[in-house]
Protein backbone atom coordinates (compact mmCIF):
# COMPACT_ATOMS: atom_id res chain seq x y z
CA UNK A 1 0.00 0.00 0.00
CA UNK A 2 0.71 3.50 -0.40
CA UNK A 3 2.65 4.47 2.87
CA UNK A 4 1.77 8.48 4.05
CA UNK A 5 4.70 8.75 6.33
CA UNK A 6 8.67 7.72 5.53
CA UNK A 7 10.18 5.02 7.26
CA UNK A 8 11.60 5.71 11.04
CA UNK A 9 15.26 5.82 9.50
CA UNK A 10 14.38 8.10 6.41
CA UNK A 11 12.99 10.94 8.89
CA UNK A 12 14.54 14.01 8.18
CA UNK A 13 16.21 15.90 11.16
CA UNK A 14 17.83 19.50 11.77
CA UNK A 15 21.52 19.27 11.17
CA UNK A 16 24.12 21.67 11.11
CA UNK A 17 23.77 25.53 9.86
CA UNK A 18 27.38 27.25 8.56
CA UNK A 19 27.21 31.18 8.76
CA UNK A 20 27.80 33.35 6.28
CA UNK A 21 31.20 35.31 6.04
CA UNK A 22 31.12 38.69 8.26
CA UNK A 23 31.64 40.59 5.52
CA UNK A 24 28.88 38.95 3.15
CA UNK A 25 26.41 41.97 2.01
CA UNK A 26 24.25 39.48 -0.30
CA UNK A 27 24.03 36.16 2.39
CA UNK A 28 21.37 33.51 0.93
CA UNK A 29 20.54 30.52 2.53
CA UNK A 30 21.05 26.89 1.31
CA UNK A 31 19.02 24.04 2.97
CA UNK A 32 20.41 20.88 1.59
CA UNK A 33 19.71 17.40 2.24
CA UNK A 34 22.87 14.94 3.86
CA UNK A 35 22.87 11.10 4.51
CA UNK A 36 26.19 9.29 4.77
CA UNK A 37 25.55 5.36 4.12
CA UNK A 38 28.69 4.82 6.63
CA UNK A 39 27.18 6.63 9.90
CA UNK A 40 24.57 5.29 10.66
CA UNK A 41 22.29 8.50 11.20
CA UNK A 42 19.01 9.17 10.05
CA UNK A 43 18.74 12.08 7.38
CA UNK A 44 19.30 15.81 7.69
CA UNK A 45 18.93 19.21 6.80
CA UNK A 46 22.16 21.16 6.58
CA UNK A 47 21.96 25.16 6.41
CA UNK A 48 24.63 27.02 4.47
CA UNK A 49 24.73 30.41 4.26
CA UNK A 50 26.95 31.90 1.41
CA UNK A 51 27.60 35.19 0.21
CA UNK A 52 25.90 35.40 -3.48
CA UNK A 53 28.33 38.64 -4.28
CA UNK A 54 31.16 36.19 -4.41
CA UNK A 55 29.31 32.99 -6.26
CA UNK A 56 27.87 31.95 -9.75
CA UNK A 57 24.63 32.71 -10.68
CA UNK A 58 23.14 29.20 -10.74
CA UNK A 59 22.32 26.79 -8.51
CA UNK A 60 25.30 24.24 -9.50
CA UNK A 61 27.76 27.24 -8.89
CA UNK A 62 26.54 27.42 -4.75
CA UNK A 63 26.70 23.98 -4.32
CA UNK A 64 30.78 23.75 -5.83
CA UNK A 65 31.18 26.64 -3.90
CA UNK A 66 30.05 25.06 -0.85
CA UNK A 67 31.77 22.07 -1.43
CA UNK A 68 35.36 23.80 -2.66
CA UNK A 69 35.36 26.73 0.32
CA UNK A 70 32.58 25.46 3.48
CA UNK A 71 32.21 21.51 3.51
CA UNK A 72 33.75 19.26 1.19
CA UNK A 73 32.24 16.23 2.59
CA UNK A 74 28.89 17.76 0.23
CA UNK A 75 28.14 15.21 -2.20
CA UNK A 76 26.79 15.44 -5.32
CA UNK A 77 26.78 14.48 -8.82
CA UNK A 78 27.88 17.48 -12.08
CA UNK A 79 29.71 17.35 -15.40
CA UNK A 80 29.15 19.52 -18.14
CA UNK A 81 27.68 22.88 -16.52
CA UNK A 82 25.77 23.56 -19.01
CA UNK A 83 22.89 21.74 -18.98
CA UNK A 84 23.94 18.71 -21.31
CA UNK A 85 24.91 15.97 -19.61
CA UNK A 86 22.10 15.37 -16.80
CA UNK A 87 24.41 15.02 -14.14
CA UNK A 88 23.37 17.31 -11.41
CA UNK A 89 19.53 16.30 -11.97
CA UNK A 90 18.09 16.96 -7.77
CA UNK A 91 14.96 18.97 -6.64
CA UNK A 92 15.60 22.22 -5.87
CA UNK A 93 12.60 24.77 -4.24
CA UNK A 94 10.09 21.42 -4.81
CA UNK A 95 10.76 20.80 -8.29
CA UNK A 96 12.93 18.62 -10.06
CA UNK A 97 15.88 20.63 -12.38
CA UNK A 98 19.11 20.59 -13.24
CA UNK A 99 21.41 22.97 -10.78
CA UNK A 100 23.61 24.21 -13.80
CA UNK A 101 20.24 25.62 -15.69
CA UNK A 102 18.34 26.62 -12.08
CA UNK A 103 19.43 30.45 -11.52
CA UNK A 104 19.56 31.29 -7.52
CA UNK A 105 17.48 34.44 -7.94
CA UNK A 106 14.66 32.34 -9.42
CA UNK A 107 14.02 31.16 -5.72
CA UNK A 108 12.31 33.02 -3.28
CA UNK A 109 14.20 32.25 0.56
CA UNK A 110 16.10 29.85 1.57
CA UNK A 111 16.89 27.47 -1.44
CA UNK A 112 15.91 24.11 -0.59
CA UNK A 113 17.87 20.89 -2.19
CA UNK A 114 17.13 17.30 -1.92
CA UNK A 115 18.11 14.78 -4.05
CA UNK A 116 15.06 13.27 -6.39
CA UNK A 117 12.49 11.85 -5.14
CA UNK A 118 11.37 8.17 -4.66
CA UNK A 119 15.00 6.91 -5.76
CA UNK A 120 17.04 5.36 -3.38
CA UNK A 121 19.77 7.35 -2.25
CA UNK A 122 23.56 6.63 -2.70
CA UNK A 123 24.88 9.41 -0.16
CA UNK A 124 23.79 13.41 -0.26
CA UNK A 125 22.27 14.58 -3.30
CA UNK A 126 23.34 11.00 -5.29
CA UNK A 127 20.77 8.81 -6.29
CA UNK A 128 20.98 5.44 -7.28
CA UNK A 129 19.80 5.40 -10.80
CA UNK A 130 20.21 1.44 -11.35
CA UNK A 131 16.40 0.99 -12.37
CA UNK A 132 15.86 3.65 -14.83
CA UNK A 133 18.66 2.64 -16.05
CA UNK A 134 17.36 -0.94 -16.33
CA UNK A 135 13.92 0.26 -17.85
CA UNK A 136 15.65 2.21 -20.39
CA UNK A 137 17.30 -0.82 -21.82
CA UNK A 138 14.80 -2.96 -21.99
CA UNK A 139 12.91 -0.78 -24.43
CA UNK A 140 16.28 -0.94 -26.93
CA UNK A 141 17.26 1.87 -27.44
CA UNK A 142 19.04 1.92 -30.59
CA UNK A 143 17.90 1.23 -34.70
CA UNK A 144 16.85 -2.24 -35.23
CA UNK A 145 16.20 -3.04 -39.11
CA UNK A 146 16.39 -5.90 -41.46
CA UNK A 147 16.77 -4.38 -44.06
CA UNK A 148 20.69 -3.91 -44.70
CA UNK A 149 22.30 -0.30 -44.74
CA UNK A 150 23.47 0.97 -48.02
CA UNK A 151 27.05 -0.24 -48.94
CA UNK A 152 27.86 3.39 -49.74
CA UNK A 153 26.49 5.58 -46.89
CA UNK A 154 24.40 6.48 -44.29
CA UNK A 155 20.53 5.32 -44.01
CA UNK A 156 18.71 8.02 -45.69
CA UNK A 157 15.77 9.69 -43.79
CA UNK A 158 13.81 12.83 -45.90
CA UNK A 159 13.44 16.24 -43.99
CA UNK A 160 10.08 15.40 -42.87
CA UNK A 161 10.79 12.09 -41.40
CA UNK A 162 13.99 13.33 -39.56
CA UNK A 163 11.06 16.04 -38.39
CA UNK A 164 9.28 13.32 -36.82
CA UNK A 165 12.46 12.75 -34.16
CA UNK A 166 12.83 16.70 -33.00
CA UNK A 167 11.54 16.92 -29.20
CA UNK A 168 12.68 13.39 -28.59
CA UNK A 169 16.55 13.17 -29.45
CA UNK A 170 17.27 16.16 -26.90
CA UNK A 171 16.20 14.38 -24.28
CA UNK A 172 19.38 13.83 -22.10
CA UNK A 173 18.27 11.13 -19.65
CA UNK A 174 18.42 13.23 -16.28
CA UNK A 175 15.03 11.77 -15.29
CA UNK A 176 13.76 14.81 -13.74
CA UNK A 177 10.82 13.60 -15.77
CA UNK A 178 10.30 9.79 -14.25
CA UNK A 179 10.83 11.15 -10.36
CA UNK A 180 8.45 13.71 -10.65
CA UNK A 181 5.69 11.28 -11.84
CA UNK A 182 3.36 10.03 -8.54
CA UNK A 183 2.44 6.88 -10.54
CA UNK A 184 6.24 6.39 -11.12
CA UNK A 185 6.51 7.02 -7.52
CA UNK A 186 4.06 4.10 -6.63
CA UNK A 187 4.74 1.89 -9.63
CA UNK A 188 7.95 2.28 -10.79
CA UNK A 189 9.19 -1.38 -10.79
CA UNK A 190 6.65 -1.59 -12.96
CA UNK A 191 5.66 0.91 -14.72
CA UNK A 192 8.75 2.48 -17.28
CA UNK A 193 8.15 6.25 -16.31
CA UNK A 194 7.97 9.22 -18.53
CA UNK A 195 11.85 9.21 -19.40
CA UNK A 196 11.65 5.82 -20.52
CA UNK A 197 8.49 5.86 -22.92
CA UNK A 198 9.88 8.91 -24.40
CA UNK A 199 12.72 7.01 -25.73
CA UNK A 200 10.66 3.70 -26.54
CA UNK A 201 8.69 6.27 -28.36
CA UNK A 202 12.10 8.30 -29.98
CA UNK A 203 12.75 4.98 -31.37
CA UNK A 204 9.36 3.89 -32.79
CA UNK A 205 9.19 7.44 -34.75
CA UNK A 206 12.45 7.12 -36.18
CA UNK A 207 11.80 6.06 -39.86
CA UNK A 208 14.51 3.68 -40.52
CA UNK A 209 13.90 1.71 -37.46
CA UNK A 210 11.86 -1.60 -38.79
CA UNK A 211 10.79 -3.04 -35.40
CA UNK A 212 7.41 -0.48 -34.76
CA UNK A 213 5.12 -3.54 -34.09
CA UNK A 214 7.20 -5.46 -32.13
CA UNK A 215 7.92 -2.32 -29.86
CA UNK A 216 4.34 -1.65 -29.78
CA UNK A 217 4.08 -5.02 -28.49
CA UNK A 218 6.73 -4.75 -25.87
CA UNK A 219 4.65 -1.53 -24.58
CA UNK A 220 1.43 -2.61 -24.58
CA UNK A 221 0.73 -3.54 -20.64
CA UNK A 222 -1.32 -2.27 -18.03
CA UNK A 223 1.73 -0.94 -15.60
CA UNK A 224 4.65 -0.78 -18.25
CA UNK A 225 2.75 1.94 -20.39
CA UNK A 226 -0.82 2.43 -19.43
CA UNK A 227 0.16 3.59 -15.54
CA UNK A 228 0.98 6.64 -17.15
CA UNK A 229 -2.70 9.30 -16.27
CA UNK A 230 -1.43 12.44 -18.00
CA UNK A 231 -0.69 14.03 -14.85
CA UNK A 232 2.03 16.28 -17.07
CA UNK A 233 4.55 16.23 -13.85
CA UNK A 234 7.25 15.16 -16.40
CA UNK A 235 6.64 18.25 -19.26
CA UNK A 236 6.47 20.49 -16.52
CA UNK A 237 9.43 19.39 -14.73
CA UNK A 238 11.50 18.69 -17.62
CA UNK A 239 15.00 20.69 -18.01
CA UNK A 240 15.05 20.82 -21.60
CA UNK A 241 11.81 21.61 -22.10
CA UNK A 242 10.65 18.27 -23.83
CA UNK A 243 7.37 16.86 -23.81
CA UNK A 244 7.17 13.67 -22.78
CA UNK A 245 3.11 13.48 -21.93
CA UNK A 246 3.17 13.74 -25.22
CA UNK A 247 5.45 11.19 -26.20
CA UNK A 248 3.14 8.43 -24.26
CA UNK A 249 0.11 9.66 -25.85
CA UNK A 250 1.18 8.94 -29.60
CA UNK A 251 2.49 5.65 -28.10
CA UNK A 252 -1.40 5.27 -26.68
CA UNK A 253 -2.60 6.50 -30.29
CA UNK A 254 -0.46 4.10 -32.64
CA UNK A 255 -1.35 0.46 -30.40
CA UNK A 256 -4.97 1.91 -30.44
CA UNK A 257 -4.59 2.64 -34.29
CA UNK A 258 -3.46 -0.81 -34.98
CA UNK A 259 -7.16 -2.01 -33.75
CA UNK A 260 -9.37 0.56 -35.33
CA UNK B 1 26.83 -9.55 6.60
CA UNK B 2 23.39 -8.67 6.39
CA UNK B 3 20.61 -10.86 4.72
CA UNK B 4 20.28 -9.80 0.93
CA UNK B 5 17.16 -11.20 -0.31
CA UNK B 6 17.49 -10.17 -3.77
CA UNK B 7 20.18 -10.43 -6.34
CA UNK B 8 18.63 -10.69 -9.46
CA UNK B 9 20.04 -8.09 -12.05
CA UNK B 10 18.10 -4.71 -12.68
CA UNK B 11 17.46 -5.48 -15.86
CA UNK B 12 16.09 -9.24 -15.22
CA UNK B 13 13.87 -6.99 -12.65
CA UNK B 14 12.89 -4.25 -15.43
CA UNK B 15 11.88 -6.89 -17.76
CA UNK B 16 10.11 -9.18 -15.23
CA UNK B 17 7.23 -11.39 -16.93
CA UNK B 18 7.35 -9.37 -20.27
CA UNK B 19 5.05 -7.69 -22.12
CA UNK B 20 1.06 -8.38 -21.58
CA UNK B 21 -0.37 -7.56 -24.74
CA UNK B 22 -2.81 -5.99 -22.89
CA UNK B 23 -4.50 -2.94 -21.42
CA UNK B 24 -5.12 -0.80 -24.65
CA UNK B 25 -8.73 -2.35 -24.66
CA UNK B 26 -9.28 -0.98 -20.95
CA UNK B 27 -7.53 2.71 -21.84
CA UNK B 28 -9.77 2.56 -25.11
CA UNK B 29 -12.71 1.93 -23.44
CA UNK B 30 -12.48 4.24 -20.48
CA UNK B 31 -12.47 6.66 -22.90
CA UNK B 32 -15.22 5.98 -25.14
CA UNK B 33 -17.46 5.47 -22.31
CA UNK B 34 -15.88 8.85 -21.07
CA UNK B 35 -17.12 10.40 -24.04
CA UNK B 36 -20.80 8.76 -24.37
CA UNK B 37 -21.15 10.15 -20.73
CA UNK B 38 -21.24 13.45 -22.19
CA UNK B 39 -24.21 13.43 -23.57
CA UNK B 40 -26.54 10.92 -21.52
CA UNK B 41 -25.57 12.71 -18.35
CA UNK B 42 -26.69 16.18 -19.84
CA UNK B 43 -29.57 14.55 -20.90
CA UNK B 44 -30.29 12.87 -17.58
CA UNK B 45 -29.84 15.78 -15.97
CA UNK B 46 -32.18 17.66 -18.34
CA UNK B 47 -34.80 14.94 -17.78
CA UNK B 48 -34.79 15.48 -13.65
CA UNK B 49 -34.69 19.24 -14.28
CA UNK B 50 -37.86 19.20 -16.14
CA UNK B 51 -39.42 16.01 -14.06
CA UNK B 52 -39.28 17.94 -10.64
CA UNK B 53 -42.28 16.97 -8.75
CA UNK B 54 -43.70 14.98 -11.11
CA UNK B 55 -46.25 12.11 -10.35
CA UNK B 56 -44.40 8.65 -10.44
CA UNK B 57 -47.31 7.89 -13.06
CA UNK B 58 -46.27 10.76 -15.00
CA UNK B 59 -42.46 9.69 -14.57
CA UNK B 60 -43.07 6.00 -15.49
CA UNK B 61 -45.04 7.48 -18.67
CA UNK B 62 -41.99 9.09 -19.43
CA UNK B 63 -39.69 6.35 -19.38
CA UNK B 64 -42.12 4.02 -21.53
CA UNK B 65 -41.12 5.97 -24.30
CA UNK B 66 -38.70 2.99 -26.02
CA UNK B 67 -36.40 5.77 -27.16
CA UNK B 68 -35.49 7.74 -23.31
CA UNK B 69 -35.91 3.63 -21.94
CA UNK B 70 -33.03 3.00 -24.28
CA UNK B 71 -30.61 5.78 -23.34
CA UNK B 72 -31.71 5.33 -19.75
CA UNK B 73 -30.39 1.63 -20.11
CA UNK B 74 -27.30 2.67 -21.92
CA UNK B 75 -26.79 5.88 -19.72
CA UNK B 76 -26.68 2.89 -16.58
CA UNK B 77 -24.52 0.11 -18.84
CA UNK B 78 -21.93 3.15 -19.71
CA UNK B 79 -21.81 4.62 -16.00
CA UNK B 80 -21.06 1.63 -14.21
CA UNK B 81 -18.63 0.11 -17.06
CA UNK B 82 -17.06 3.59 -16.56
CA UNK B 83 -17.18 3.21 -13.19
CA UNK B 84 -15.41 -0.13 -12.48
CA UNK B 85 -12.45 0.67 -15.46
CA UNK B 86 -11.57 3.50 -13.69
CA UNK B 87 -11.90 1.79 -9.99
CA UNK B 88 -9.57 -0.51 -11.55
CA UNK B 89 -6.35 1.82 -12.03
CA UNK B 90 -6.79 3.31 -8.90
CA UNK B 91 -6.72 0.14 -6.79
CA UNK B 92 -3.73 -1.27 -9.04
CA UNK B 93 -2.31 2.39 -8.44
CA UNK B 94 -2.92 2.34 -4.91
CA UNK B 95 -2.54 -1.62 -3.61
CA UNK B 96 0.52 -3.42 -4.08
CA UNK B 97 0.28 -6.68 -2.08
CA UNK B 98 -1.05 -9.01 -4.86
CA UNK B 99 -4.02 -11.11 -3.24
CA UNK B 100 -5.09 -8.00 -1.74
CA UNK B 101 -5.41 -6.03 -4.90
CA UNK B 102 -6.92 -8.53 -6.77
CA UNK B 103 -9.35 -9.39 -4.01
CA UNK B 104 -10.55 -5.86 -4.49
CA UNK B 105 -10.65 -5.87 -7.68
CA UNK B 106 -13.43 -8.61 -7.85
CA UNK B 107 -15.38 -7.72 -5.07
CA UNK B 108 -15.64 -3.93 -6.63
CA UNK B 109 -16.71 -5.20 -10.79
CA UNK B 110 -19.15 -7.42 -8.55
CA UNK B 111 -20.62 -5.04 -6.45
CA UNK B 112 -20.19 -2.54 -10.79
CA UNK B 113 -22.49 -5.60 -11.94
CA UNK B 114 -25.01 -5.77 -9.12
CA UNK B 115 -25.77 -2.37 -8.37
CA UNK B 116 -25.85 -2.11 -12.63
CA UNK B 117 -28.40 -4.75 -12.63
CA UNK B 118 -30.56 -2.84 -9.94
CA UNK B 119 -30.58 -0.01 -11.97
CA UNK B 120 -31.10 -1.54 -15.20
CA UNK B 121 -34.29 -4.26 -13.68
CA UNK B 122 -35.87 -0.85 -11.93
CA UNK B 123 -36.05 1.40 -14.90
CA UNK B 124 -36.98 -1.37 -17.27
CA UNK B 125 -39.91 -2.37 -14.47
CA UNK B 126 -40.81 1.48 -14.41
CA UNK B 127 -40.97 1.71 -17.94
CA UNK B 128 -42.30 -1.56 -19.31
CA UNK B 129 -45.33 -1.53 -17.02
CA UNK B 130 -46.58 2.09 -17.62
Amino acid sequence: MVAFNLPANSRIGQGQTFAAPADAKQAREFRIYRWNPDDGQNPRMDSYNIDLDACGPMVLDALIKIKNEVDPTLTFRRSCREGICGSCAMNIDGGNTLACLKPIDEVKGAVRITPLPHMPVVKDLVPDLSQVYAQLRSIEPWLQADSPAPPDGERLQSKEERAKLDGLWECILCFCCSTSCPSYWWNGDRFLGPAVLLQAYRWIADSRDERTGERLDALEDPFKLYRCHTIMNCTDSCPKGLNPAKAIAEIKKLIVERVV
Amino acid sequence: MPHVDMLRSPLGRARGLGSARAGSKHWWAQRVTAIALVPLTLWFIWSLLLLTGAAQGDVAAWLGSPFRLALMLSLIAATFHHLQLGMQVVIEDYVHQDMLKLALVLAMKGLCVVLALICAISALTLGLNS
